[in-house]
């Protein structure tokens, strides 16, 4: 058994790590099998994580903090998480692989999971010319007319970094304001290559075999109309992801994971939570490890307070572990 | 095992004209997703030599291929038998994800 395991590696998890592993906690953290790393995996520039003044990569940050995280002692793997049993003073979590783990503390920090328009043909086309990744897939469109739906930061910096390669960029956005931070306003609005539809939603997606165009609805007049378009990128938000926990913590009516006041502690004692998972509103890489580093500390305090006899157990089994 | 890589001169040889079942990792470098899912593949290719050829194409070195086949999502993963496709895969996922989505070309 461990004493401490975290289920998430963006910037809540390793920072979480960090803090665990210089408590001498030796902390598992289980990173994902396809998604290690997190959200900032799929972004290139960070300027505003605090240190890097030139700005940094997203994934080379967290390469940074992973590497800094098992500095310390964190052991990562890299498999996914099937199940949990976060109730009772020891906590299982069983692995895409079917291995069970045990420990006395958990760190929930899943993060949270790109939000879909919801469109009949939104599925079917995917991979055609419907993305939710323009680092990934921006490449396939030079020279194309596409749009991009949303109104935040992610929503200007994928149009932004598409203009690299598509000939075109609309950015289709229900109201007639940006959710963006001004920079990236100012950014989005001077580049020659994006234009603003303002005050409308995609309401279809057109294409038998890849993407034609869109329908959409204007949300003032009602009236619709058509936009044809070599493909179409969604940036329309996320949702916290909380299927492993749904029945055994509360939530939110947002839908995030409900701590107590400023602190990480869930509804289940031995059970804390960070990250976007937490968070319906502020969401960025610094405040997503700012949570990361609470999570860890009343983890900590958590475990100093426990009976004797279960850390035991925990070292016990550590010990074994590191001798077979 | 590491798949093998493919490109534009091979790939009627390695791809079109295999007698086995083959998949073909349509990737980049630049692509995160597709680094995640490479070792995963990689698995699989060693679990079911016997069932299932597994061969790379990188995108940026080939962007012809790239376009004959319509990839505008990456990792793209096609399975071609006698020539065709026969099943596309689109996006990382976790190995059980992938085994369930090809299991009709693994058994």
């Amino acid at each position: 058994m461990r004493q401490i395991i975290i289920i998430g590696s963006g910037p809540a998890g390793y920072t979480a790590a960090v803090y665990a592993a210089r408590a001498n906690l030796q902390p598992l953290l289980i990173a994902s099998s396809v998604e290690a790393g997190g959200e900032l995996m799929n972004t290139t520039d960070v300027e505003n994580y605090p240190g890097f003044p030139e700005g940094i990569q997203g994934p080379d940050l967290m390469t940074k903090m992973q590497e800094q995280a098992e500095r310390f002692g964190t052991e990562v793997v890299y498999d996914d998480v099937a199940e949990v049993d976060l109730t009772g003073p020891i906590k299982s979590v069983t692995l895409g692989s079917g291995e069970k783990l045990e420990a006395l503390a958990v760190i929930v920090a899943t993060g949270s999971a790109y939000r879909k328009l919801g469109l009949d043909d939104e599925e079917r086309l995917s991979g055609h010319g419907v993305s939710w990744c323009a680092t990934c897939d921006g490449f396939f469109f030079k020279g194309k007319t596409i749009a991009v739906v949303g109104g935040g930061d992610s929503a200007m910096e994928e149009a932004t970094f598409l203009t690299r390669f598509a000939s075109k960029v609309y950015v289709i956005h229900r109201k007639d304001t940006l959710r963006a931070s001004k920079i990236m306003q100012d950014r989005a609005f001077a580049n020659d290559k994006i234009d603003f539809i303002w005050n409308s939603e995609v309401v279809g997606i057109l294409g038998a075999d890849a993407v034609e165009g869109v329908r959409l609805r204007d949300t003032v007049a009602g009236t619709e109309s058509i936009l044809e378009l070599g493909g179409l990128f969604v940036a329309i938000g996320n949702d916290p992801r909380t299927h492993l926990v749904h029945g055994q913590l509360d939530l939110t009516p947002e839908g995030t994971i409900s701590v107590g006041g400023r602190s990480s502690k869930t509804s289940q004692s031995g059970v804390f939570a960070a990250g976007d998972v937490v968070d319906p509103t502020y969401r960025q890489a610094v405040t997503a490890a700012a949570s990361g580093c609470v999570a860890a500390l009343d983890a900590e305090h958590y475990l100093s307070i426990l009976p004797q006899d279960l850390l035991a157990k925990a070292s016990e089994t550590e010990l074994a572990t590191v001798t077979n | 095992m590491t798949a093998r890589s493919v490109t534009e001169a091979n790939f009627d040889q390695e791809v079109i004209n295999n007698e086995k079942t083959v998949l073909v990792d349509f990737w980049a470098e630049w692509c995160g997703p597709c680094r995640a899912v490479s070792p995963i593949l990689d698995q699989i290719a060693h679990e079911h030599a016997d069932k299932l050829d597994i061969v790379k194409l990188n995108v940026d070195d080939h962007p012809g291929l790239a376009a004959k086949y319509q990839i505008t999502s990456i990792p793209a993963m096609k399975v071609f038998q006698k020539g065709e496709v026969v099943k596309t895969v689109i996006g990382a996922k976790p190995k059980p994800a992938l085994e369930a989505d090809l299991a009709a070309y693994l058994a």
